[in-house]
């Protein structure tokens, strides 16, 4: 059919198969880019992790890290590759994969790029959290966890409530957000300030966030609430893609928008909290990772797991480059932090310009 | 061919916060007929439209589709029978015309949004139908202003309902992009059989293209039935206070409403 044969008075009527296979073929390109991406990320990811279990001070034949992973005995890579890369290398990529996806959930939701939970205070309040529990309740592992999340939640809960007016707009929610955050990192400032010295070391990644020393027991946790709380976002992609046309519109979809808004603030938090006890929040990483992905995937279709992906890549990269390519040794957090700060001055500058979205 | 639905208000009261709205209206929408709203600013035209497709809970009363309250119903339940084009829906960057017509999908449905040939017929035909067709591939971005109107009601007409509800579908756009959607729902409305129910603020629109018309004050009903029978200098006079005349349209035999302000009247002096 063509452009000029339009029959506006049979709405409804059956198109012509051609046509309904036009939509088809432009609705399926679109999806496929998406696709190359995810499966482009996805060999990066595991090209990336083979070069850090197999690269650093000492270098270990990939027939050696295939021994470790399948539990043989091989002598000095049982521990380097077995006890210090692979745990770390594992969290990079699952922590990343959280902060990535938290992050574009909330940046969706709110239809806002600066509303990701590191720069509106829920990771500050998991930080902050943490940091207490160690220094002044001298908890370790599950204890500190446990009280990283609730405290996400709370402030969350928190933000969310001292925005509300007539619903949540994205920006109100930002400054919000961003005054809270301060708040709680001088209260995190604080704690370390009065904090012994063999504290410190410990206490110290909550500021930027670090993989140093990542044991199975920081592993298992986020392997688990990733496991649990991913597939309750992924189920939710759609309801998500409608929430971005607006709450009424989302709700004349079919979209119980208060509901599905709590669902998605508390499974994002719990990523993040999770991610956030064991690393340390990584600066900028829930940031990043979306406006990246949006940019990869173009237009339309679910950027969650892109997203996902792009935060794992960017963990592991930089934390590799932190520790091997940049002379002294860095952690992770460091070198995300100075990749996502320009960028943040960016979109402040452009979103005082014009109404900015993702 | 449509089912038909009836849509009821019943002693409706409406509100945010502390400020109320609509007060105990009561009216009810014929079923396969053009529905227009009409009545001065902040009158509650929007809050109706929004506690009608469940948007909005009531403070008391209820809205009944077909003898079920629409606020006790499973939202995608709702979304099937009934859809709304809210007044400013946000086109999300760089999205393209078929994806966003797609969106109309999202009641029909599961979760991860499997998609269906069903699916595709459905956008095919509503770009068909709203004369979108061309720019289906195209960033929703870059349309004009009567383009991108008629992009959001094919994205209202994908998702299928029996019923449908728009607040003010013509603002923004110029006379003929106005007559062009009105015409286009009267389409809908005609061929389908679909019951529309819309808010507008050009009077003389409203009588033209209106079966039955709905003049809103203060947050009550005013009046209601045809437009020769709504459309009158008391009315206007008491929705609107504004003096006119109302004469017979030559164009469609409908009333025609002519204002009379305080300068070029002829029959002063």
């Amino acid at each position: 059919m063509s452009g000029s044969a339009i029959d506006t008075t049979r709405p409804h009527a059956a198109p012509d198969a051609d046509v309904v296979a036009a939509v088809a073929r432009g609705r399926r390109g679109r999806g496929r880019r998406r696709l190359v991406v995810i499966a482009l990320l996805s060999a990066l990811i595991l090209g990336g992790f083979a070069v850090t279990l197999m690269f650093g001070r000492t270098f270990y034949p990939p027939a050696d890290v295939v021994g470790v992973i399948l539990g043989r005995d091989v002598p000095g890579a049982t521990f380097t590759v077995g006890r210090l890369r692979l745990p770390r290398a594992v969290l990079a990529v699952v922590a990343g994969l959280c902060f990535g996806m938290a992050g574009v959930t909330f940046q969706t939701m709110l239809r806002n790029p600066l509303a990701s939970p590191d720069i509106i205070g829920i990771s500050a309040g998991a930080g902050a959290a943490a940091t207490f529990a160690i220094v002044v309740l001298s908890l370790e592992g599950v204890g500190v966890s446990a009280f990283a999340i609730v405290s996400g939640l709370a402030v969350a809960l928190l933000v969310y409530v001292l925005a509300y007016r007539n619903g949540v707009a994205g920006g109100r929610l930002v400054l919000v957000g961003i005054g809270i955050a301060a708040m709680l990192q001088s209260v995190t400032d604080h704690i370390l300030d009065r904090a012994a010295q063999w504290d410190l070391q410990e206490a110290l990644r909550w500021l930027t966030g670090s993989l140093n020393g990542t044991t199975w027991g920081d592993v298992v946790p986020v392997v688990i609430a990733l496991a649990v709380l991913a597939p309750v976002l992924l189920a939710r992609g759609g309801d998500l893609d409608a929430l971005r046309l607006g709450d009424d519109t989302a709700a004349a979809l079919g979209v119980r928008v208060d509901r599905t808004r709590l669902l998605l603030i508390v499974a994002a938090v719990g990523l993040i909290a999770f991610a956030t006890a064991a690393a340390g929040p990584i600066a900028f990483v829930a940031f990043l990772s979306g406006p990246i992905a949006a940019r990869l995937v173009g237009p339309g279709g679910s950027l969650l797991l892109p997203s996902a992906l792009v935060g794992a890549l960017l963990v592991l990269v930089a934390d590799f480059a932190g520790q091997y390519l940049l002379g002294t040794r860095f952690p992770v957090g460091v070198v995300t932090g100075v990749l996502g700060a320009p960028y943040l001055v960016y979109l402040i500058v452009r979103t005082h310009r014009a109404g900015g979205s993702l | 061919m449509t089912t038909e639905h009836s849509l009821l208000v019943e002693d409706l009261t409406l509100g945010y916060q502390d400020r109320v709205v609509v007060e105990s209206l009561a009216l009810e929408v014929p079923p396969g007929a053009v529905t227009v709203i009409v009545g001065a600013n902040a009158c509650g035209k929007s809050t109706l439209l929004k506690a009608m497709s469940r948007l909005l809970s009531p403070r008391g009363g209820h809205v009944l589709l077909d003898g079920e309250r629409v606020h006790k119903m499973p939202s995608k339940e709702v979304a099937r029978t009934l859809g709304l084009l809210p007044q400013s829906p946000i086109a999300p960057e760089g999205i393209a015309v078929s994806d966003l017509v797609g969106r109309g999908r999202h009641p029909h449905q599961g979760m991860f949004s499997r998609w269906t040939r069903e699916d595709d017929e459905a956008v095919a035909a509503a770009l068909v139908a709203t004369g979108t067709l061309e720019l289906a591939d195209r960033p929703v971005d870059e349309l004009s202003g009567g383009q991108r109107q008629r992009v959001w009601i094919a994205m209202a007409l994908a998702q299928r309902t029996d019923l449908l509800l728009l607040d003010e579908p013509t603002t923004f756009l110029d006379v003929s992009h106005q007559v062009e959607v009105l015409d286009l729902l009267t389409d809908l409305n005609r061929s389908m059989g679909t019951t529309i129910v819309m808010v507008l603020h050009d009077l003389n629109l409203a009588a033209r293209y209106a079966d039955h018309l709905i003049a809103l004050a203060d947050g009550g009903l005013h009046a209601a039935g045809t437009p020769e029978q709504v459309l009158t200098p008391e009315t206007v006079e008491a929705v609107f206070g504004l003096r006119s005349r109302i004469i017979t349209d030559p164009v469609s035999g409908r009333p025609l409403m002519l204002p009379i302000g305080r300068h070029h009247d002829a029959s002063a002096d």
